[in-house]
C-alpha cells in the first residue's frame, strides 16, 4: 500500500520537474490517441448516421456484429495488424511496423466499433419524427442527418470520449505493433508495462496516475465544450 | 464565485495540457532516461537528431534489461548518423522478427538458434562481441544445499529435491524459447533428464513465459532457484532477495552474445550497409573496451567481457575470426 503513496509522490515530482522523458511519452500518448479518436470519429459519425437512418435487410444483424466487436481484445487487434503490416505481410511494403503511425491505425480499428455502435445508439434516441419532419419540410437527406446528429450531440460526445478512453488506455496493441521503442513508440501504457516487469513499481504507479490526470484534463476540456 | 473558480481551473488545466502536448511533440531533444543503472562517467548525452534513416535491431530481454543499450544506442546513432530503434523480445521472437524482415539486425545469445537461423539463410555476418556466464541464483536458505557445486550436479540435485518437496524447492524457468531457456534445456539434458519429463514432473518447476527480469522477480517472490545470466542478475540484485549460489565458469554455463545481420538475398528491404556498420562497430576496439567496463562503477565488476581480449578460452568460445574479423 505504501507504494501507492510513494507512486503518488513520484508522480507529482515527475510533473513538477517536467521530467523530459515522461513529458515525451505523455505527449506521444496524447497525440496518438487523439489522432486515432479524431480519425475514427470522422469515419464512424457519417457511417453511423447512414446505418441508422436507412432501413435495410440485415441492419439488426450488423448492429449486433458491431456491438460484439466492443469486446475484441486489444492483443487480438494487435496481432492482426502486426500480421498485415509486417514486412512479410500483405501491407509490408508500407514500412509501417514499429512506428507511431501504425499505432494510430491499430487504435482506429480498435475504437471504431465502439464509436460506431454508440453513435447508432445515440441517434436511435432521437424520435423518428425529427428527420421525417425535416424532409417533409424540404430538407435533403444530408440536412436531415445533420439535424439528427445535432439533436443527439450530447450522447455522441459521450461516444467520442468513450472511444478516446479505450484508445489511451490500451496496452496490448501498442506493445505489439509499436514495439515500445524508447524515444519513438513508447507511450504511457507500454512504459508502465515495461517498468512493472522490471520491478520499478513506484514509477509504474506514477505513470498510471499521470495517465488518469491526463484523461481527467481531456474530459474537463471536452465537457466545457459540450456545455456550450 | 464557484463559477469563476471553475473557469480559472479549466483554463489552467487547458494550458498545462497544451504545454505538455507541445513539449511532448518537440522532436529535437532526446532526454536522459530516468531509471537505468548508473553508467561509467563517459556516457554521452543524446545527440540532436537530423538523421532520417531508421535502423532497427531486435535484442534479447536479458541484454535489454541490463541497460546496456541505453548506453550504446546514442553512441552508435552519432557514429553512423542513423536513428536506432531497439525492439526487445526473447531470442525466439527476435529471430522471427528477423525472418519477417521487420528488423535489420538481431543480437541474441543462443548458438543453437543462431546456427539454424544462418542455415535457413536469414542470418549473415555473425560476430560474437561479448560473453559472460550463467549462474544459478536462489534463496539464501538454499534448501537443496547446491552452493558451490558444479553446474550439472546442481541441476540434478534441484530436480531430485524438487520432485520430492515441491513446496520447499522451486525452480523458475523462462519458458519462452529464449536464449536463456534454450541453455537451461541443454543443461537438463546434460544432467540426464528429458525436458518433457521435467516439465511434467510437478509444480516445483514453474514455467513463467516472461523476460529475464520479471522471472527474477518471480523467483525472488517464490524463493525459487533460477538460471540467469550474470549481467541481468548483477544489475537487479538490489531488488531481489536471491543470492548467487552456483557461479561456474565452465562451458556448460558459457553465455556468448552474437550479432547477425539479416541477409538481403532473403529480405531485399533490409538495411544491410547499416547492419554491417553496426557489427563492425560492436567488435571495434573502442566499443570492446567500453563493453569491458560497463557496470564497473555501479556494481563493482563489469557485467560483460569483451570477446576481443581473447580471455574466452574454453570449449564453446568463439574463434578469433568469429569475434574480430570485420565485415567487408
Amino acid at each position: 500500500m505504501i507504494e501507492i503513496w510513494h507512486g503518488f509522490l513520484k508522480a507529482i515530482e515527475l510533473i513538477v520537474t517536467l521530467n523530459p522523458e515522461v513529458l515525451e511519452i505523455t505527449g506521444r500518448s496524447l497525440l496518438i490517441s487523439a489522432s486515432s479518436c479524431i480519425i475514427a470519429t470522422f469515419i464512424c459519425l457519417p457511417l453511423g448516421s447512414l446505418i441508422h437512418l436507412n432501413n435495410f435487410k440485415g441492419k439488426r444483424a450488423l448492429i449486433n456484429l458491431i456491438q460484439t466487436f466492443y469486446s475484441i481484445p486489444t492483443v487480438a487487434v494487435g496481432l492482426l495488424v502486426f500480421l498485415l503490416f509486417s514486412r512479410a505481410g500483405p501491407l509490408g511494403f508500407m514500412n509501417l511496423l514499429f512506428t507511431p503511425t501504425i499505432m494510430v491505425v491499430g487504435q482506429v480499428i480498435l475504437i471504431s466499433p465502439i464509436i460506431l455502435g454508440l453513435v447508432i445508439a445515440a441517434l436511435s434516441g432521437i424520435d423518428r419524427a425529427v428527420p421525417e419532419t425535416a424532409i417533409a419540410t424540404g430538407a435533403n437527406n444530408f440536412q436531415a442527418a445533420t439535424l439528427v446528429i445535432r439533436e443527439a450531440r450530447y450522447a455522441i460526445y459521450s461516444a467520442i470520449i468513450m472511444g478516446f478512453g479505450r484508445a489511451i488506455s490500451e496496452v496490448g496493441l501498442a506493445l505489439m505493433v509499436g514495439g515500445n521503442i524508447r524515444g519513438y513508440t513508447r507511450i504511457i501504457t507500454t512504459a508502465i508495462s515495461l517498468e512493472t516487469s522490471k520491478g520499478d513499481i513506484e514509477l509504474s504507479i506514477a505513470l498510471g496516475i499521470i495517465l488518469i490526470v491526463l484523461a481527467l484534463v481531456i474530459n474537463i476540456v471536452l465537457n466545457r465544450l459540450q456545455q456550450r | 464565485m464557484i463559477n469563476r473558480l471553475g473557469k480559472v481551473l479549466s483554463l489552467a488545466l487547458i494550458l498545462i495540457t497544451l504545454v505538455t502536448f507541445v513539449i511532448g511533440c518537440a522532436k529535437t531533444e532526446r532526454p536522459s532516461p530516468p531509471t537505468e543503472p548508473k553508467v561509467t562517467p563517459q556516457a554521452p548525452q543524446y545527440p540532436i537528431h537530423s538523421a532520417t534513416t531508421r535502423f532497427r535491431i531486435a535484442t534479447t530481454t536479458s541484454l535489454y534489461d541490463t541497460g546496456l543499450w541505453y548506453y550504446l544506442e546514442p553512441m552508435f546513432e552519432e557514429y553512423a548518423s542513423v536513428e536506432m530503434d531497439i525492439v526487445y523480445a526473447g531470442t525466439g521472437i527476435a529471430l522471427e522478427y528477423g525472418r519477417c524482415g521487420d528488423v535489420d539486425a538481431v543480437v541474441v545469445h543462443s548458438r543453437v538458434d543462431e546456427d539454424k537461423f544462418i542455415a535457413e539463410g536469414y542470418g549473415i555476418n555473425r560476430r560474437y562481441f561479448a560473453y559472460n556466464f550463467f549462474l544459478i541464483a536462489g534463496p539464501e536458505t538454499d534448501p537443496t544445499a547446491i552452493k558451490g557445486l558444479a553446474a550439472i550436479d546442481a541441476f540434478k540435485k534441484i530436480a531430485e529435491e524438487g520432485i520430492k518437496n515441491p513446496d520447499i524447492v522451486k525452480f523458475v524457468s523462462r519458458g519462452d524459447q529464449s536464449g536463456t531457456h534454450v541453455k537451461e534445456q541443454g543443461v537438463w539434458q546434460k544432467a540426464g533428464y528429458k525436458y518433457e519429463d521435467i516439465q511434467k514432473s510437478g509444480k516445483w518447476y514453474v514455467e513463467a513465459g516472461k523476460g529475464m527480469e520479471p522471472c527474477l522477480l518471480m523467483a525472488s517472490e517464490q524463493q525459487a532457484y533460477i538460471l540467469t545470466d550474470i549481467s541481468t542478475f548483477t544489475a537487479y540484485k538490489g531488488k531481489l532477495s536471491l543470492v548467487s549460489l552456483v557461479e561456474a565458469e565452465e562451458p556448460t554455463f558459457l553465455n556468448v552474445y552474437a550479432v547477425m545481420a539479416i541477409n538481403p538475398d532473403k529480405v531485399p528491404t533490409t538495411k544491410i550497409d547499416v547492419a554491417n556498420k553496426f557489427i563492425n562497430w560492436l567488435i571495434s576496439p573502442e566499443v570492446q573496451n567500453i563493453l569491458g567496463t560497463y557496470g564497473k562503477a555501479e556494481f563493482g565488476k563489469p557485467l560483460f567481457r569483451p570477446t576481443s581480449d581473447g580471455s574466452c578460452q574454453m570449449e564453446g568460445c568463439p574463434t578469433v575470426e568469429e569475434y574480430s574479423k570485420t565485415v567487408p
